[in-house]
């Protein structure tokens, strides 16, 4: 089923707000997970499981280091969602 | 040189009397129970349906995305540290010269057994990042120790119910051996939980007064039929004595020494000699050059056990002799019930205010003392403690026969 990138950054916002307690406000599509949301690697593990299970796609653990941005992994779910 | 001298700085606590050590220490002189009848479904699984949970529970006292990478022990070593830190004044120290000692018995048991959980029911790609962290035995000491960052060393003696005061001593010889100046200190438990209530009941360890939960833990009581497990934590800040002065801290005593051995006996049961007892407690005088007239109140370890209580009362008059005649003992597990390897701790925290106040807790619930036990029980009221220097022991054991003594004394 196909995602848009609205539905995916807003479901996004709330994993990282859960999982970090990032305020949803303060995640943007340029948004560097680990220098500007400071996610440490656990806590961004535990975003992917969350993600997978909530969008219904796989991430392979070795896509995840590509995923630098929010905006990188809205793209991504996207187009695994197609 | 002469030895480097350690007093007490800092207090914090999160126990079944209270979220804080002023609350708790208010409700342990007024005598009141920690104890309650648990509400979760599993108590239909045990001979136990009660236990001695905090005050206050850590989704009151922190953030909910800290809570959730954290074990129930970590929460409780954060709470106890964060109080005592502040009440020491929250002192500006080289991190370098400050470490961090926190034991506890069990470790992160609960995260344990619930991922265990998960990863039967769900499978292992929904197994927390978190779970290792979480459930080392370290955990605790390392969490307070970064955010603390604390880097004379960090550490975890494991002793069973004896760890957190074991705990308090590793902290006195840091500071005397010059490793550190300010040791964060103490020890932490939580493990109520039905697997390790299944195996201390099936030890016939735990007391199955399900009726009246309050009153279960009654050590020296003659109708006492095992211990009722707590859960939380004490931390006591240890200060080298010249370090505490030059900053103007509020000092409340001295850690005058210890004295530590093991039974070489019983995996679990107490040697009925209490031969290993008398000597830590012989041993630990003689590292505070103190005698058995100095020494004015006792928190004893008294689990509320049938042969513990009688066995460690046997091993204090035999080794404090008549002097035993002017020492108020004080068995607060009647009320905060048994914390394992937060129990030396959180007595410590006891030892120190009693000291401070001059007043002896009470030990609740002895209806009839046992007249196997020979020393001078505080009993229903909180007794007073003389003016001018005085000197007091903590005194816990694990099994595994480990046995620590602590003295602390007035400044």
């Amino acid at each position: 089923m196909a995602l848009s990138p609205a539905d995916v950054l807003a479901g996004l916002k709330e994993i990282v707000e859960e999982v970090a307690g990032i305020p949803a406000a303060s995640i943007e599509l340029g948004k560097n997970f680990t220098d500007d949301l400071e996610v440490d690697s656990l806590s961004m593990v535990e975003v992917v499981v969350a993600a997978e299970e909530r969008f219904g796609v796989k991430i392979p653990d070795e896509k995840v280091t590509d995923l630098v941005t929010v905006g990188d992994a809205v793209d991504f779910i996207v187009n695994a969602a197609k | 040189m002469s030895q480097r001298r350690v007093v007490v700085t800092g207090l914090g606590a999160t126990t079944p009397l209270g979220g804080d050590v002023l609350t708790t220490w208010s409700a342990l002189l007024a005598g009141k129970s920690g104890v309650r009848t648990l509400t979760e479904e599993w108590t239909s699984l045990l001979p136990v349906s009660f236990a001695a949970r905090v005050a206050i529970e850590p989704s009151e006292q922190m953030e909910r995305v800290e809570i959730r990478r954290l074990d129930r022990s970590e929460q409780f070593a954060l709470i106890a540290s964060r109080e005592a830190w502040k009440d020491a004044g929250s002192p500006d120290i080289d991190k370098e010269r400050l470490g961090v000692v926190i034991a506890s018995g069990i470790g992160g048991v609960i995260t344990m057994l619930d991922q265990y959980d998960i990863l039967n029911n769900k499978g292992s790609r929904l197994v927390s990042p978190h779970t290792v962290p979480m459930l080392m035995p370290n955990g605790p000491a390392a969490n307070v120790g970064l955010e603390l960052q604390a880097k004379a060393g960090v550490h975890t003696p494991v002793s069973a119910c004896a760890s957190g005061a074991e705990a308090v001593g590793y902290a006195l010889e840091m500071i005397r051996s010059n490793r550190a100046d300010i040791i964060v200190s103490g020890g932490v438990e939580a493990a109520v939980h039905q697997l390790p209530m299944a195996g201390f009941a099936a030890m016939k360890a735990l007391s199955t007064r399900n009726d009246d939960p309050a009153r279960a833990s009654r050590p020296y009581d003659l109708d006492r039929d095992g211990f009722v497990l707590g859960e939380g934590g004490g931390v006591l800040i240890l200060e080298e004595y010249e370090h505490a002065k030059a900053r103007g801290a509020k000092i409340y005593c001295e850690i005058a020494g210890q004295g530590l051995t093991s039974d070489g006996y019983h995996i679990a049961a107490p040697d009925p000699d209490g031969a290993g007892v008398q000597r830590a407690i012989k041993f630990a005088l003689r590292d505070s050059n103190l005698s058995t007239k100095d020494i004015v109140h006792l928190n004893a370890h008294a689990t509320s056990t049938p042969a513990g209580d009688v066995a460690e009362a046997n091993a204090l008059r035999a080794a404090l002799g008549v002097d035993a005649d002017h020492v108020a003992v004080s068995a607060t597990k009647s009320m905060t019930g048994h914390l394992l390897g937060g129990a030396g701790a959180i007595e410590s925290v006891f030892l120190v205010k009693a000291i401070q106040d001059r007043m002896a807790p009470p030990t609740i619930n002895i209806d009839n003392l046992d007249p196997a036990v020979t020393i001078d029980v505080v009993r229903e009221k909180p007794r007073a403690l003389p003016a001018g220097d005085i000197a007091a022991l903590n005194d816990s054991f694990g099994f595994g026969g480990h046995n620590v003594v602590l003295v602390f004394k007035s400044l």
